[in-house]
Order: C-alpha cells, then sequence, then structure tokens
C-alpha cells in the first residue's frame, strides 16, 4: 500500500500567503471568541464546589434546582451530564465572610439538599420511588488554589515557549525557531478559541493537553525543517522556495501517516474514554489537526520571509574543511 | 552490515526481560486482605502480633493464603471476600477484646495477588491513584499566622510570672499584632527587665522604644524562631493527622507535606467524608486530677465501682501497673497549659521519665495543687477519643513550682517516647483550613480504569492494524516495538511507585500514539532510501541512521513541553505529565533500538537480499 504517488515537488510555497491569510482569519476569530465569550473554567480554576450524582431514575433538574435555591444555593448551575440519570452541580464559591466557616461543609449541604427532593417527589408521583440520589464524586476547590493553577499554567506555558525556541535556536538557527514557535502559537490560540466559542470546560488536564500538543506540533515543524537543512547541503541550485517546496512534500507522507496513527489514538479516547476525557481529547484533535496545517503551512513561509538561505547551513561546514586543510 | 554486536542484543533482552518482570504484578489483581494496624502511639506492631493474629485464625480455623508484616502492619491475605469479612472479625474479637477501647484498627483493604518472590524483588502493581481507586483527597492549609499567635499569646504570659518573680516592676504588658510591648515607668527597671529577658528568652528580639514619659521594651519573635515555629507546627499537626486517621481504620493513608505550609491526606476507599473530617478535627489531650485516695483504698467501695457504681464525683479507672483506682472528676490543669513534652530519665533511679514543660500560668496551679496535697496522689490521664487512660498515678512529695514535671514509674524506654509523642502530638499546633477536597466513588474509581483502558486498547489495535497493512513486516516490526514501549512504560511505572491517574492513563495512550511517529519516520526514510536505488541493506542503514537525528530532534521538543508540565503542574497536571515524559524516554529506546535489533534479526543476515517487506515502493515513472 503506498497513499502518496507524488511525481513532482508540490508548489505548496506560492500559496503561501494564501495559507497565512486563511491562519491568520481563524487565528483573528479566537481571539475575538476568547475576548468576547471568554474561557468556560472548571471549578479547579475558579474555586467552588462540583459534585456529581447519580440517580437510579432520571430526575427532573427544574426540581432540584427549586430545592437547592429554597435551601439558600444561588447561581448554582444544574446538568445533566453523560447520561439523563447524572446529574452534575456546581455551587460558586462563597462570598466573604461566610466563607470560611462553611466552604468545606457545602458538598454535604448540597447532598442533604438533594435528599429531600427524592422524598418529595415520592409523594408527587409513585414513579420516582426510592430515588435516591447516590453521590459519586466531590470536589472543593478553595479559592488561593484556584488562583495559584492559573499562574502555574501561564509559567508553564511560558517556560515551553522559551525552551523550545532555545532549543531550536541551537540545533538550527533562530529563524527556524521564531517561525516554528508563532506557527505552534497560534495553533493554542486557536484550540482555546474553540473552547470559548463552545464554552467547553477548560480543566486542568485540557491545560495539559494544550501543551503537549505545542510540544507535539512542533515536532512537525522539526522535521520539515531538518528536511530543509538536508537539501540545502546536498542539492545545489534551488531556490529558497524549491526547497521549501521538496522538503515538505518529501515529508508529507510520514506527516499523514503520523498524525492519522496518533488521532487514531485520540479518536479511541474520545469515543471510549468518557466524559472524564471527552475535553482532553477534544483539545487533542483540535491541535493535531491545526498542527498539521500551521507547523507545516504556516512555519515554512516564515521561515522564508524571514530570509533564510543556503548560506547560513553551508558556512559552518566551509569553515571546517578549512581547518581541515 | 546489518547486525548488531552481542551486546546490545543481550542490551535488549535484558531490558525486555526487565519489563516483563515488573509489568507481571499488574495482571495478577488483588486479591482481599485484612490489615492490622495499631491505634495507639504507645502499642507496637510486633512478631508478638503477628502470632497473635495467626493463633486468631488457627483457633477459628480459618486458612491465611499469606501472612506478611512490614513496619507499621500486620496483613492477612485471604481467598475470598467471605472468609476475608469472618477473618475480620476473628481478628477484631481476639485483638480488641474491648470494643471501646480499642488498641488496633482492623481494616479490610486489597493487597497484590503476585507471588512472594516478585514482591520481594520490589515488583509490584502500579499505585493507582484516588480517581481509579476512589476516596477522599483534602489539602490542608495550615494557619501559621495562628502558630505564632498562639506562640506570642502564651509568651507573653510566661513573662508577666517572670517580671513578678524577679520583682521589676511595670505599667503594662500588651500583646499587639507582631509582638509584645512592655511599658516602665523609668529607664532602670527597663534595663533591668532587658537583661533578664535576653537571658531567659533567647527567641525574642528586644528593642527599646520611647513614647512620651513612658518606657517602652517591644519584644519581637526573631525570624529564625519564627521559622522554627512554624516548621515545628507543620510537623506536630502532620503527626497529629496521623495518629488520627489510624483510628479511621484506613488501609493506606497518604499524609504529606505540600509546599511551606500545606498538608495532603489521601484516604482511600473512605467514602465518609463527613466521618473523615470529625476526625481529623478532633483533639487528644492530656488531663491532670487528683486521686480520691481514701475510696481508692476501700475495697468495699472499690467493688461496687468495678461493677459500674464509683461514688458521686470520681471515675473509675484501671492504672498501667494493673492497680484499680479511683480519680475526681475535677480537671486540675489540662494538654492545653502543656508546652512540651520530651522523653527522659530520672536524675536520680534513673528510670525512663516523660519530661513535661507547663507554661506560666500551668505552673502556677501545678505549684499551689502540689502544696497543698502533698501525700496524697495525683493521676495524669491521657484523653484519646473521649476515653481516659491513666498513665501514672504518683504520690506528691513535695511542692513543684517552675513549671517542669516529670512522670516516672512503670514505663520503658519506648514508652515514654512514645507518651511524649502522643502529649505532643495529641493537639494541634496551629489550626488547619480544608482548602480543597475530593471524593470520588468506588464505581466512579472502576469506571475510570475501564474507559482508559479500553480507550489505549482500542487506540493500540487501530494503529497495529493500520501499521501492518501498510508496511507489512516493518509494520509488524513496529507494532512490537510499539508493544515493547507499552511494556517499558508500564514497567517503570511500577518500579518507581508513581501515582497512575486517570490523565496519567490517557497519557500512557497518547505516549503510543505519537510514538508511533518514530517509526513512521524510520519506515517512510528506508521506503524513500529504496526509492532512490539503494540496495536493501544499505537502505536500512541509512533510514535508520538518516531518521535518528530527527526523531531525537522531534522528542527533545516533546519532552520540554513534558518537564515544564512537571515543574509547574499540580494534581492532574503532575499526573499527565510523569507519565508523558517517561512515554518519551521509552519511546526512543524501542522505536529505535528494539525495532533494529528486530530488524537485524530478521535481514541483517541475509547477504543476497533482493527486497524488503515494507509494502509497495512506487516509482515515479518520469524523475523529477
Amino acid at each position: 500500500m503506498e497513499f502518496f504517488r507524488i511525481k513532482k515537488d508540490i508548489p505548496f510555497m506560492r500559496h503561501a500567503v494564501v495559507f497565512n491569510i486563511i491562519s491568520l482569519i481563524t487565528f483573528l476569530l479566537a481571539v475575538f471568541f476568547l475576548a468576547t465569550k471568554g474561557l468556560h473554567f472548571s471549578i479547579e480554576f475558579t474555586g467552588g464546589t462540583l459534585l456529581e450524582v447519580s440517580y437510579p431514575q432520571a430526575p427532573t433538574l427544574d426540581k432540584l434546582r427549586h430545592q437547592l435555591e429554597a435551601d439558600g444555593f444561588t447561581d448554582t448551575q444544574v446538568q445533566n451530564f453523560g447520561s439523563s440519570r447524572d446529574v452534575l452541580i456546581r455551587v460558586p464559591p462563597a462570598k466573604g465572610e461566610q466563607q470560611e466557616a462553611s466552604s468545606s461543609k457545602v458538598g454535604e449541604r448540597v447532598m442533604a439538599s438533594l435528599q429531600k427532593v427524592g422524598v418529595g417527589d415520592t409523594a408527587a408521583n409513585g414513579t420516582l420511588q426510592d430515588n435516591k440520589p447516590e453521590l459519586k464524586r466531590v470536589e472543593f476547590v478553595g479559592p488561593q488554589v484556584g488562583k495559584e493553577l492559573a499562574s502555574d499554567g501561564a509559567l508553564a506555558l511560558l517556560s515551553v515557549v522559551i525552551g523550545i525556541m532555545a532549543y531550536l535556536a541551537l540545533r538550527f538557527e533562530w529563524r527556524f525557531a521564531v517561525s516554528a514557535i508563532i506557527a505552534n502559537l497560534h495553533d493554542v490560540i486557536i484550540i482555546l478559541g474553540f473552547f470559548a466559542l463552545f464554552q467547553w470546560e477548560f480543566s486542568l488536564p485540557v491545560l495539559a493537553a494544550v501543551l503537549a500538543v505545542l510540544g507535539y506540533s512542533v515536532n512537525e515543524s522539526v522535521v520539515v525543517f531538518d528536511r530543509v537543512r538536508e537539501t540545502f547541503k546536498k542539492k545545489r541550485g534551488l531556490t529558497t522556495p524549491q526547497v521549501l517546496d521538496h522538503a515538505i512534500t518529501s515529508t508529507i507522507s510520514r506527516t499523514v501517516i503520523t498524525h492519522g496513527c496518533t488521532q487514531m489514538m485520540v479518536t479511541s479516547m474520545l469515543v471510549f474514554g468518557g466524559t472524564a476525557l471527552h475535553y482532553f481529547a477534544l483539545a487533542l484533535t483540535i491541535g493535531i489537526l491545526f498542527g498539521i496545517y500551521s507547523s507545516v503551512l504556516v512555519a515554512s513561509p516564515l521561515v522564508m520571509w524571514l530570509g533564510v538561505s543556503r548560506e547560513q547551513f553551508i558556512k559552518a561546514k566551509v569553515e571546517k574543511q578549512e581547518a581541515v586543510v | 552490515m546489518n547486525r548488531y554486536p552481542l551486546w546490545k542484543n543481550i542490551l535488549v533482552l535484558i531490558v525486555v526481560v526487565f519489563g516483563l518482570l515488573y509489568t507481571i504484578p499488574n495482571f495478577f489483581g488483588e486479591a482481599p486482605a485484612v490489615q492490622v494496624t495499631s491505634v495507639k502511639a504507645t502499642i507496637k506492631v510486633d512478631t508478638g502480633l503477628l502470632t497473635a493474629v495467626e493463633t486468631a485464625l488457627q483457633a477459628a480455623a480459618v486458612k491465611p493464603t499469606a501472612l506478611t508484616m512490614d513496619s507499621n502492619s500486620v496483613r492477612v491475605r485471604l481467598a475470598d471476600t467471605e472468609t476475608q469479612l469472618k477473618a475480620k472479625d476473628i481478628v477484631e474479637k481476639a485483638l480488641n477484646p474491648d470494643p471501646v477501647n480499642a488498641s488496633y484498627s482492623v481494616a479490610l483493604n486489597l493487597v497484590s495477588n503476585s507471588p512472594a518472590w516478585l514482591t520481594s524483588i520490589h515488583a509490584l502493581p502500579m499505585y493507582l491513584g484516588l480517581d481509579l481507586r476512589g476516596g477522599v483527597h483534602f489539602l490542608l492549609q495550615v494557619d501559621m499566622k495562628g502558630a505564632l499567635t498562639k506562640r506570642l499569646d502564651s509568651i507573653s504570659a510566661d513573662l508577666r510570672s517572670l517580671l513578678r518573680e524577679k520583682s521589676i516592676r511595670h505599667s503594662g504588658i500588651e500583646r499587639d499584632k507582631q509582638g509584645i510591648a512592655i511599658r516602665f515607668r523609668d529607664a532602670d527597671m527597663r534595663n533591668q527587665a532587658r537583661v533578664l529577658l535576653a537571658d531567659s528568652q533567647p527567641d525574642l528580639a528586644l528593642a527599646n522604644v520611647q513614647e512620651g514619659a513612658e518606657f517602652k521594651l517591644v519584644a519581637t519573635l526573631k525570624p529564625e524562631a519564627g521559622k522554627q515555629i512554624q516548621e515545628y507546627a507543620i510537623k506536630q499537626n502532620i503527626v497529629t493527622l496521623h495518629n488520627r486517621i489510624n483510628e479511621l481504620g484506613v488501609a493506606e493513608p497518604v499524609i504529606q507535606q505540600q509546599g511551606a505550609d500545606r498538608v495532603v491526606v489521601q484516604l482511600p476507599g473512605v467514602q465518609d467524608t463527613a466521618k473523615a473530617k470529625d476526625i481529623l478535627g478532633r483533639t487528644a489531650t492530656l488531663e491532670v486530677r487528683m486521686v480520691d485516695d481514701e475510696a481508692s483504698n476501700n475495697p468495699g467501695i472499690m467493688a461496687q465501682a468495678a461493677i459500674g457504681q464509683p461514688p458521686m464525683g470520681t471515675e473509675y479507672y484501671v492504672e498501667r501497673g494493673g492497680r484499680p483506682l479511683l480519680v475526681k472528676k475535677q480537671v486540675v490543669l489540662t494538654g492545653e497549659r502543656l508546652t512540651d513534652a520530651q522523653p527522659g530519665f530520672d536524675g536520680q533511679t534513673q528510670e525512663a521519665a516523660v519530661h513535661l514543660t507547663l507554661d506560666a500560668a500551668g505552673a502556677r496551679i501545678f505549684k499551689d495543687v502540689t502544696r497543698e496535697s502533698v501525700g496524697r496522689r495525683m493521676a495524669i490521664l491521657l484523653i484519646e477519643k473521649g476515653k481516659g487512660e491513666v498513665v501514672t498515678a504518683p504520690v506528691i512529695r513535695t511542692e513543684i513550682g517552675g513549671g517542669r514535671v516529670q512522670i516516672s514509674g512503670s514505663m520503658t524506654t519506648n514508652e515514654a517516647a512514645d507518651v511524649a509523642l502522643l502529649l505532643r502530638a495529641g493537639s494541634l499546633a496551629a489550626p488547619m483550613e480544608i482548602i480543597e477536597e475530593r471524593t470520588i466513588g468506588p464505581s466512579l474509581g472502576a469506571d475510570n480504569i475501564a474507559k482508559g483502558f479500553y480507550s489505549t486498547l482500542w487506540g493500540f489495535t487501530a494503529i497495529a492494524a493500520f501499521m501492518m497493512a501498510y508496511y507489512l513486516m516493518f509494520g509488524v516490526v513496529s507494532v512490537i516495538a510499539l508493544s515493547a514501549n507499552l511494556l517499558l512504560l508500564v514497567a517503570l511505572l511500577s518500579l518507581l511507585q508513581a501515582t497512575l491517574t486517570l490523565p496519567g492513563i490517557a497519557a500512557i495512550a497518547l505516549a503510543l500514539g505519537m510514538a508511533i511517529d518514530s517509526n513512521v519516520l524510520i519506515n517512510e526514510r528506508i521506503r524513500e532510501e529504496l526509492r532512490s536505488g539503494s540496495t536493501p541493506q544499505a537502505a536500512i542503514a541509512a533510514g535508520y541512521d538518516r531518521a535518528w537525528a530527527t526523531i531525537v530532534d522531534s522528542n527533545v521538543t516533546t519532552l520540554i513541553a513534558g518537564i515544564s508540565l512537571l515543574v509547574f503542574g499540580s494534581g492532574a497536571v503532575r499526573g499527565f505529565a510523569v507519565v508523558h515524559c517517561l512515554g518519551i524516554l521509552t519511546s526512543i529506546f524501542s522505536s529505535v533500538v528494539i525495532s533494529r535489533a528486530l530488524v537485524n534479526l530478521i535481514y541483517g543476515r541475509r547477504r543476497k537480499l533482493e527486497s524488503l517487506s515494507i509494502g509497495q515502493i512506487w516509482k515515479s515513472s518520469s524523475k523529477a
């Protein structure tokens, strides 16, 4: 089997401007959604209490909401999650004075409140007999923890960017470092843009996925750049765009196959991983798809425009030879 | 030619065997077990306990499949859950004849079913995080300001009595936010006080302040003393938490310091958060009370008391030595007045003893009481779980002043050390607040394992099917290398006993999905070499060599991201990052070294190799 039967180098660079404009538009859209809608942070970042409750039969969410409101929980979110029998309840962090004393007890009070609903329903209609909630998971996060997580996340992103740039600059050339980072950071923004647009929950695993995918798609640029370097050294008489076209064409089958394989794994997580891994896998999927595009079709033109040329790679070699002679 | 030197083949073999060995324990599953731990600091787990458990089980004709002991617990492995419950009852009855005042905690647990020889080479199953096994996780913040305030409070009480003792007149001691201010009428008195304090309170930094006609001496805690108090506070809180959690009968609690002022508590298998919180917040303490000597010496009254009818205002206790006595209900002193407890020896008899230090107010009370009751007995009680135990009940010989008290008599050195620890650990040094709490039900844990497992399984199957169809023999080699990668990753996780969480399982899956990249790179490179007309053997060599630089480059960038996550991540992110980083390292080894070894084994020896089974090589008819 052979998927790619390419006779000539595909002239990617001829359409470089188009690729970059598409990319820029997507990027601006992502920034727009981030600015207008903002990210829907999980309670790990915002602080608060989260309960996951499962009922033998599907409960009426409105009744749960009313009961919770009656018991003094304002701004609570009650929603189905996974199936209609599983309910997710989010209670925002208490404000001001009462916070210290009662915050860690919220989970128990919510459960007590939910228990009342079960009893009330039994009397109202017989179908919900003994429809008692079973607590599957409680998470309580104090407000001080959330702030730390946010700043740690920013620090992690910063150190990834600096680390990768330093490595690429050392191993290749600063032009490669700059264009790889620009291309891949804009992926990160696009992933975040999707999370803002659809208001998907941005949790710690999603953050991990975003950073992992950043490291992974830089791979892509590295593979192409490796080939660029090699082509510059081996083949004389090619213009820079031709070298880039050749490098991209000769690695494209590997690019597609690798990403296809990784995506198979991620799709499997999306299908079998359940709700816990859902957003994690989604972030990876978007990251992988845009990663191919941007690290190949955005990073390479950037390198070209930054003025990469054959001399930058040959110089070192010439000097060495002279030294030997 | 494409042959590995012998040592390289042996290395590959050793690594694979190592991987197998440390992965195997994960397949044995877990067996029901009963775990016995001591709940009292004064009772140690030793071989005596092991034999006690063994004889109790033998008497009831319950046959355990294994009996093991480690530094703080005895574990009995059993065939099934039915005998597990039965064994728990038997052991409970045998070890704790008085259920109200239990000395041991007997808990149901699961232990690995792997054979003993595997356990002895430290081959254990992976350590599952709470999100996979269910349980409670708390993050507690120690109120360090509270610890310092408490200390300053007790120092200011000390200063008051110190100045009075030395008859240095002052016109008031005040506590403000940072320290203690003492006012004097004249500079002379202040100088006297300053000399005295500099001698007796090394923790304080002193400064003279002039305020109008008033002479003030401002005492603040030295920074190093403050730091020491904070360190002491968190250590003592951890010890206290340990003691309290032992009461819960949790099989494998985790109590760790995190950062300067936080404590993580993880209780696998515990579902009742309310009870757990209640116990974490409870206090255990010391009480000093007087013994009712007349009644205690009256056999008639004692006989009545022994069957539960003590005289009004007294309680019936049995002393450590076995002597019964009646103790008055009125409390003379409580543990709150205790500032320190250290094990040591009696100056005269060289008996093991515990030296207690009382604060100023406690010392005054103690002095008054001992003066009034020379010749009578005083009982020192340890109150744990709301139940008292008389540690000792010595006769008061003389008035005891200065706040230094010694408990001795019928104690071994170990017991003295334990009592001292218990007294110190009885109460929290500083208040704590729960700032993070997570409860995961056991069904959710099992669900998460299944989900993680099936995602990995199906993802792996899909990749394997594709690789074998696309690259034929080289695909098979790649899949074997990928399996070796999984094997090594699981083995490393088991060996390091790193906590595996759901994000960790996701990281395993992702590591496999990304690791295949190296093999794709190699295979594509070999195809390319063949396309450009190289001989099969040369193509293999060139393919591996040229792909190597790219593989290193691309893995380093991924590793940089992984390490940043490891350094800055916490909780879920860290669980992901550990596996992610390990996965990158194992993937470099397996996809390059192991797959090359296989390829060499298959093709390396054939001199006249016509073609490679790497799928169709399509050659462009018109050379570009």
